[in-house]
């Protein structure tokens, strides 16, 4: 019985997914290629016989890191305030962030608990919407760059860009939260005649609590991080620091820096995956 | 608190274009401190109705009257404030996981205090023999300071009624209270809310899917049918033959098969950690 088998492969055993595959994957390279050349990415630049020796000699410099005592403890002051920035920051941001939400959130709503929002409210929660989408699309770099002009070289600059940014960044994503989350134990609450604020903290709040404060805590981390790249801008904290060492290729503090920022991270998000499993 | 409904037509916000109205040319008339049971097969309109008599749900026709005020004639602070003195309880009982039972119940008292002492009440409770002795009716006195979490769907539903009993209303429309309680649990739940609600002379309206408890237990019973009023009458006069017809094709449910329990509370959503 061998003369039903075919030794030739059979059209119907082709893959029918080829064609589709090759077609969408030299489009793709198609598309790609010419951002490439536009961001002129050129990796092999950093290997090229000009440019080794000079990194290489500021990569060297790294080691042994700055071990001065004089030197960590202007590192330990300067980390310290990073971190006051950071938090600094994003109290300030909760005071933007927090009556947004509140004014904002569609779900402590009165009148669009029987039909539609009144237009009143829907026209104040669109404006606050768009402030807060204003605020956020402007980068805390920016801000720094602006406040450093208005306030000055130092950490008031920093506060106040990651205040602003964060403010906008939490108002927005506090109100996705909210309104994501199970809504009938506020509604119920407010049908039963509490106010606004009642419902709030006996029916939304502890609703999203969890997500709210994990949220935040993130976003401190964030704002960690954050407040080191303002360092460069002059925003003070570790990044003004780390800048001012690596204008002068000195690479062994920049190395210090490096790590205690690598370890203040670390910190950070032990300490925020911490709050979140204590509070979930 | 009385309540008069009067050609009441009244849509869900979110039911689709189209569809029949959940409430048709229905009128009803409660005095104040009656006890009036509301029977009838699922998707009978009898959660509308609750909603509509609890100023939730604005009709599309028809005349709401509460306590002699027409709700939607109200200004916002003033319908909030008649909102107040009743008290609507979902089948789904309202309570976030996270809280504690106290707290749970003492928010009935909401509409009664100001922001400021409910917000030390958030800090220490205000009230605890209260909420204890409004457990206790329940036999859920020593889950005062559990979390709401911890609790079974049956314990859930029994907090979300001794809630009623701190809120000052005078009108109490409770949606399905029995639908996750065993028959004893039932029996004593339902003695426990008529028995309180006549010493406060406290009108009730509650929908039932127990017809056997409906039967045994309110003096008034008002069967819905499709939207519409199918009979009113006192609990003596309602015969076997009311009952066949208001649930024809759904005797199942006549039957005394146990409507859907309480689901679990749904997961929280992950939230989105983006950096921007």
């Amino acid at each position: 019985m061998s003369s039903g088998v075919v030794s030739t492969v059979s059209p119907a055993w082709r893959d029918p997914a080829w064609n589709g595959r090759l077609t969408w994957f030299l489009l793709g390279l198609l598309l790609l290629w010419p951002l490439l050349t536009l961001t002129e990415f050129r990796p092999w630049v950093l290997f090229a016989e000009g440019s080794r020796e000079p990194t290489l000699r500021f990569l060297s410099a790294f080691i042994p890191p700055e071990m001065g005592l004089d030197f960590l403890w202007l590192v330990a002051r300067e980390t310290w305030r990073t971190v006051a920035i950071a938090t600094a920051g994003i109290a300030l941001a909760l005071v933007i962030a927090l009556p947004a939400t509140l004014l904002s959130t569609r779900v402590l709503s009165l009148s669009a608990l029987s039909g539609r929002m009144s237009p009143l409210g829907f026209a104040l929660r669109q404006v606050l919407r768009f402030v807060l989408i204003a605020l956020r699309s402007i980068p805390e770099l920016i801000w720094a760059l602006i406040f450093v002009r208005v306030v000055g070289l130092g950490p008031t600059a920093g506060v106040l860009a990651i205040a602003l940014t964060y403010g906008g960044m939490l108002g927005k994503v506090y109100g996705e939260i909210l309104e994501s989350g199970e809504a009938q134990a506020t509604t119920t609450l407010l049908q039963n005649g509490s106010g606004r604020l009642q419902a709030f903290f006996y029916g939304l709040l502890p609703q999203n609590a969890a997500e709210l404060t994990s949220y935040t805590v993130y976003r401190w981390e964030c704002a960690i991080r954050s407040s080191v790249v303002l360092g460069f801008v002059g925003a003070g904290g570790l990044g003004q620091l780390m800048d001012n060492s690596m204008k002068m290729f000195a690479g062994g503090e920049v190395a210090t820096m490096l790590l205690v920022f690598i370890a203040l991270v670390a910190l950070a998000d032990r300490t925020s995956a911490w709050l979140r499993k204590v509070l979930g | 608190m009385n309540l008069e409904l009067l050609d009441i037509e009244a849509r869900h916000p979110a039911a689709r274009q189209g569809a029949p109205a959940a409430l048709r040319k229905f009128s009803l008339s409660i005095a104040a401190g009656e006890q009036v049971a509301v029977i009838g097969p699922s998707g009978a309109g009898k959660t509308s109705l609750l909603q509509v008599a609890a100023a939730a749900l604005k009709p599309g026709f028809g005349q709401v009257s509460l306590g002699g005020d027409n709700p939607w004639a109200l200004s916002g602070s003033a319908l909030q404030r008649l909102r107040g003195r009743l008290f609507l309880a979902p089948q789904t009982p309202p309570l976030p996981p996270r809280q504690r039972v106290i707290t749970s119940v003492l928010a009935g008292r909401l509409p009664a205090i100001s922001l400021w002492e409910s917000l030390r009440s958030l800090f220490y409770p205000t009230d605890i023999e209260g909420a204890y002795r409004a457990l206790a009716h329940f036999d859920l006195g020593e889950k005062l300071f559990d979390r709401v979490d911890r609790l079974s769907g049956g314990e859930r539903q029994r907090v979300g009624l001794a809630r009623a009993l701190l809120s000052p209303a005078s009108l109490w429309l409770i949606d399905e209270p029995l639908s996750a309680l065993d028959p004893t649990r039932s029996q004593q739940a339902i003695t426990q809310i008529l028995g309180l609600a006549g010493e406060r002379g406290v009108t009730v309206l509650a929908t039932l899917h127990q017809v056997d408890m409906a039967l045994a237990h309110f003096p008034r019973i008002v069967g819905l049918r499709e939207g519409q009023l199918a009979f009113d009458l006192p609990r003596g006069s309602v015969t076997q033959a009311h009952l066949q017809k208001l649930y024809a094709h759904h005797e199942d449910e006549l039957n005394g098969a146990a409507p859907g329990g309480i689901e679990e509370p749904a997961p929280p959503p992950l939230v989105v950690m983006s950096c921007r």
